[in-house]
């Protein structure tokens, strides 16, 4: 009855196939290799291809040879899934021998590569996940783009400073948004400020409304907001057609949420709406300028701060090269790195030698229109901000 | 009497290993050897292998079609996962074979809302117990550390002998090992008088119950088995990674793993073996071609199958190997296409 | 008080939304026997189609409405003479490895065309904010998906039961060969109506860009919101999707709302329990195919 069934002689060709199309020759040590994860599909596609953007950018400008030796790209897509993560980490210190893992769209992502760094003595650039603990994780992980803990206390000292008593908080439901809400809690109660209503919304979530309707109901006067890069378009929309926007009360948050990216498409709701961030596309200094120019020329979008970290790690990364004389030692690499100081498009940061952090100024931004186009213009500035979300010691 | 004698021995007969079973374990053996520097990726195809052996157990022998299956995935991992981090069990093996219990009882419990109904239905419950799982996941974040997964996993050493090392060598050999053990255990079954009787019910309930097999106890045991299986696998990705977050329960993992199995041809237990190469074959190297635009072409190769037709895929496939089996083993060791697709 | 009004209020939106994206589906699976997961491929096609012609055409919000749908239903009608037709009588299982095969080929189109970022569209100012209506909040956006598929589902519902297409269609459907005998001519009928199911997915895109968000992932993620309305629903008329949506809508909404915690929770488990409870949806048939 039963025709008997196998297809093995094809399952062994393939398995051949697979694992052969997979393996790299290890070459020599001519170029330096720089392994750049990133989430290239999926819901956080956007940051990979702001920071894979901006990488590219950069490397046109400056060359792709420092110190003497040629820089060799190897982008991978992780979709932002921890485990794809991690097996491409390993693939490429283990296979392609690269210098440098870089990248890292998201939280987890980061903290799954982070013992493979450690293991490998390979230097860790995370140009986007921005908890807190990612850089205790391992002593060769250097971030350049934020921690929430960063704009999240600024934001809360100054929401309690301006007669704004009552708070309701949204905010994603992961490590970011945790620290997020947790930072800015501690600093606006402590002002003497408080918190009317707390909803945590999960990370995939496409419909914002009826948790902005319990926002409304709680009748505070302002909002305290954060979702991650991307998610800010869909929020304000929800948030306007609410008639949020006419009620009288204020979005104020980490500046994740008005990402320059989408900003301008989010319409005239986002009008007024107060975040503290690292960095703003109207930054008024001649390098950014030039930044955001080039940056609009090459990919007709404008730059968001995924771009700004994403540029800013390449240029860690040539720096060093270039502080080690070209040589690729994990240890000398990041020791190079460490107390690092340059000028960024977002303004003047450094890495702190202690945690190898960034320490960068912290803005507060209204959102305006200029030029018949929103953004973010900045009118105060906190400089040199350290991350206060360091585990205490 | 004589009759159930009849049964076990032509069960037992179609259950004889063939030369070119014989041939893909060894070639399996040599790939190890043969790619030394590609332990992860191979690691990361036997646990999609035999999550799929999991999904062929009640696809291809029962009938049962689950767009759900990530859920028994999802409780292995988990059980491995918070079993390690609070120290409960150190052991990994013992550890292992306790998640693996731990997605069977959900099966079993699960097992009997999905035996009603026809295909469709069960789809969706069977799909919306995985999603339910998720949502537990995400309750209860403060025990399955939510969206941010459980951090912090130490795996101790295999037998407190072989440790878990960065070329993923330990892990590689101890999933095969895992694989190996169980496709046995699943291949005596399916060639036992259960596995038969299985197939009666696939090919037609009605008759199956009419000629005196308990229809529903039979689905209910292959279901919870291959719950199981899936638990396995699901706590073998949580050993060889140190990792465990809600994506494990996603409905993505459930959907890319019907389509391992369709590739490879359902009904035959090499089917999900073969399909997990070719899938993560074809994944990997889409993905380096164009990390950012992979999707599309995978998409464009699931299309083309589907108008060229599985079966004419499969003999076209089959032509050179089949050209030098017989060159070497004689007209009868030829190998044929899978039953599900002859049909 | 108020407060539950406007919930129910925006559930039903949400529900007639996802009535009008997810009614074709209903049509290919029930009527046509056809496992059509591309389906959401249909309706991000018809939301991006309209989101160029006013955002970068500068075509007013309700003409390139219409527009959407026609698209859409053209690029149906394309590949169900082309593709599609052949697969009627395939397996299951090969309908769904080709259905999904064309939604990863859509995500990574719309990808490359168009970008991963979310896109909007931008809407006259008279479908912004709020209205108050007795102290309870309306959006006007909503106000007007409900008025447009209210409209939509007292059409569909005429057509299917007093016109000479609605009943060339039923019948083809309860029997094809019998129905081919009596000179109805069945592929045409079938192509005619999976064309139209495209064409209003196209349109619920287009509606919901401003309310779900528009991505290259659309087809992904709504999928399961689509299965669940026509398997809840079961798919012998266009009432049981119709009111599995409303069902789907308002308990999400309200769910999310009272329960922001179990949220998603309570939709799955009463989708369970109206498919124990009746196998084939609500309203299915009693025997199985």
């Amino acid at each position: 009855m039963s025709i008997r069934t196998d297809l093995l002689s094809l399952a062994a060709t393939g398995i051949a196939l697979a694992v052969a199309a997979g393996a790299t020759p290890a070459s020599a040590q001519e170029s330096v290799k720089i392994g750049l994860i990133l989430p290239m599909t999926g819901g956080q596609a956007s940051t990979g291809k702001q920071i894979d953007n901006a990488v590219k950018l950069y490397m046109q400008r400056k060359g792709d040879t420092v110190a003497g030796r040629k820089v060799e790209i190897i982008l991978k897509d992780d979709g932002a899934v921890p485990d794809n993560t991690k097996r491409i980490a390993q693939e490429l210190i283990v296979n392609d021998k690269v210098n440098f893992i870089a990248g890292f769209g998201v939280t987890p992502a980061a903290l799954a590569a982070a013992p493979l760094a450690t293991q490998g003595k390979i230097p860790q650039i995370v140009m986007a996940a921005g908890t807190s603990i990612i850089t205790e994780r391992s002593p060769y992980i250097v971030r350049t783009s934020f921690t929430l803990a960063q704009s999240s206390t600024i934001i809360g000292d100054w929401a309690a400073k301006n007669g704004i008593k009552k708070v309701a908080t949204l905010t994603s439901d992961y490590a970011p948004g945790n620290d997020a809400l947790n930072f800015f809690k501690q600093n606006f109660t402590a002002g003497g400020g408080e918190i009317v209503e707390e909803v945590k919304v999960p990370l995939a979530n496409p419909d914002f409304a009826p948790f902005l309707q319990r926002m409304k109901d709680a009748k505070p006067d302002a909002m305290f907001v954060f979702v991650p890069a991307g998610q800010g378009g869909n929020f304000m929309k929800q948030f306007a057609e609410r008639g949020l926007d006419k009620s009288g009360i204020k979005v104020i948050g980490p500046g994740d949420v008005m990402d320059d990216d989408l900003l301008n498409n989010m319409g005239d709701a986002a009008l007024g709406a107060v975040t503290a961030h690292l960095y703003s596309a109207a930054h008024p200094s001649a390098m950014n300028k030039e930044f955001v120019a080039a940056y609009k020329k090459a990919f007709n979008s404008r730059p968001g701060f995924m771009a700004v970290g994403g540029y800013d790690g390449i240029h860690l990364i040539y720096e060093a090269l270039k502080k080690t004389g070209g040589k690729t030692d994990g240890d000398a690499l990041v020791a190079a790195m460490k107390g690092m100081k340059w000028e960024s498009p977002r303004g003047p940061i450094s890495i702190d030698p202690e945690t190898r952090d960034i320490v960068q100024n912290i803005y507060i931004r209204k959102v305006e229109k200029v030029d018949g186009e929103l953004y973010n213009v900045e009118f105060a500035t906190f400089e040199a901000v350290k991350d206060s979300g360091k585990t205490k010691k | 009497m004589s009759a159930s004698n009849d049964v076990s021995t032509s069960a037992m007969a179609s259950g004889r290993w063939r030369i070119s079973e014989v041939v893909f374990w060894v070639l399996v053996l040599a790939c190890p050897l043969l790619f030394p520097s590609r332990y992860l990726i191979m690691t990361d195809i036997l646990r999609l292998a035999l999550f799929a052996l999991s999904l062929d157990l009640i696809l291809g022998y029962a009938g049962i079609v689950s767009l759900g299956h990530a859920a028994f995935f999802g409780v292995g991992a988990y059980s491995a996962g918070l079993l390690a981090l609070h120290g409960i069990i150190n052991e990994p093996v013992i550890a292992l074979v306790v998640a693996g219990l731990a997605a069977m009882v959900l099966g079993f419990f699960t097992s009997f809302l999905v035996i009603r109904g026809v295909d469709l239905t069960r789809l969706m419950v069977t799909l919306g117990i995985a999603l339910l799982m998720e949502a537990l996941g995400e309750r209860f974040s403060n025990i399955t550390g939510g969206t941010d997964g459980l951090q912090g996993i130490e795996m101790q050493p295999l037998l407190g002998m072989f440790a878990f090392d960065m070329f993923g060598k330990t892990a590689f050999w101890y999933c095969l090992i895992v694989l190996f053990l169980l496709f046995l255990l699943a291949r005596r079954i399916v060639h036992s008088p259960f596995g038969l009787s299985l197939r009666a019910i696939r090919n037609n309930p009605l008759r199956a119950a009419a000629i005196g097999i308990p229809v529903n106890r039979r689905l209910i045991a292959v279901y919870t088995l291959s719950a199981f299986y899936a638990g396995i696998a699901g706590a073998l990705f949580t050993q060889t990674t140190a990792l465990a977050s809600l994506d494990v329960f996603a409905f993505e993992k459930s959907a890319d793993l019907m389509l391992v199995l369709v590739i490879g041809g359902t009904g035959y237990l090499y089917g999900g073996l073969i399909g997990a190469v070719v899938f993560k074959m074809l994944q990997e190297v889409f993905q380096t071609i164009t990390p950012q635009y992979w999707l599309f072409w995978i998409g464009l190769v699931l299309v083309v199958i589907v108008l060229v037709g599985r079966a004419r895929m499969h003999r076209w496939a089959l032509w050179l190997p089949n050209l030098v089996i017989r060159r070497l083993a004689g007209r009868k060791a030829v190998v044929v296409v899978p039953e599900s697709d002859a049909s | 008080m108020t407060t539950l009004f406007t919930i129910l209020f925006d559930g039903v939106a949400y529900g007639m939304l996802l009535f009008v994206l997810a009614c074709g589906l209903a049509v290919t699976l029930g009527l046509m026997n056809f496992v059509n997961l591309a389906h959401g491929a249909f309706a991000m096609t018809g939301g991006y189609f309209c989101a160029v012609l006013v955002n970068q055409s500068g075509w007013p919000f309700f003409a390139a409405l219409p527009l959407a749908f026609v698209v859409s239903a053209a690029i149906g009608v394309v590949l169900e003479r082309s593709l599609y037709r052949h697969l009627y009588t395939r397996s299951h299982l090969d309908q769904v490895l080709f259905s999904v095969g064309l939604v990863f080929m859509s995500v990574a189109a719309v990808d490359y065309i168009m970008g991963s970022s979310r896109i909007f569209i931008k809407l006259p100012a008279a479908l912004e904010g709020q209205i108050d209506f007795f102290g309870v909040g309306i959006g006007r956006y909503r106000l007007m998906i409900i008025v447009i598929c209210g409209l939509l589902t007292v059409a569909l519902q005429l057509v299917l039961a007093r016109t000479r297409f609605g009943s060339r269609l039923r019948a083809a459907v309860d029997d094809p060969r019998a129905a081919s005998g009596l000179g109805i001519n069945v592929p045409q009928v079938f192509a005619f109506t999976f064309a139209f199911g495209c064409g209003l997915a196209g349109l619920g895109g287009a509606l919901s860009a401003e309310i779900l968000g528009l991505d290259p992932y659309f087809p992904l993620k709504f999928m399961i919101y689509f299965l669940i309305v026509v398997t809840v629903g079961g798919s012998s008329s266009i009432t049981g999707p119709f009111l599995a949506s409303l069902l789907l809508g308002i308990g999400d909404v309200a769910g999310k709302y009272y329960v922001p915690k179990m949220g998603p929770f309570v939709i799955y488990t009463i989708m369970i329990v109206i498919l124990i409870w009746r196998p084939n949806g609500l309203f299915g048939r009693t025997a199985t195919r």
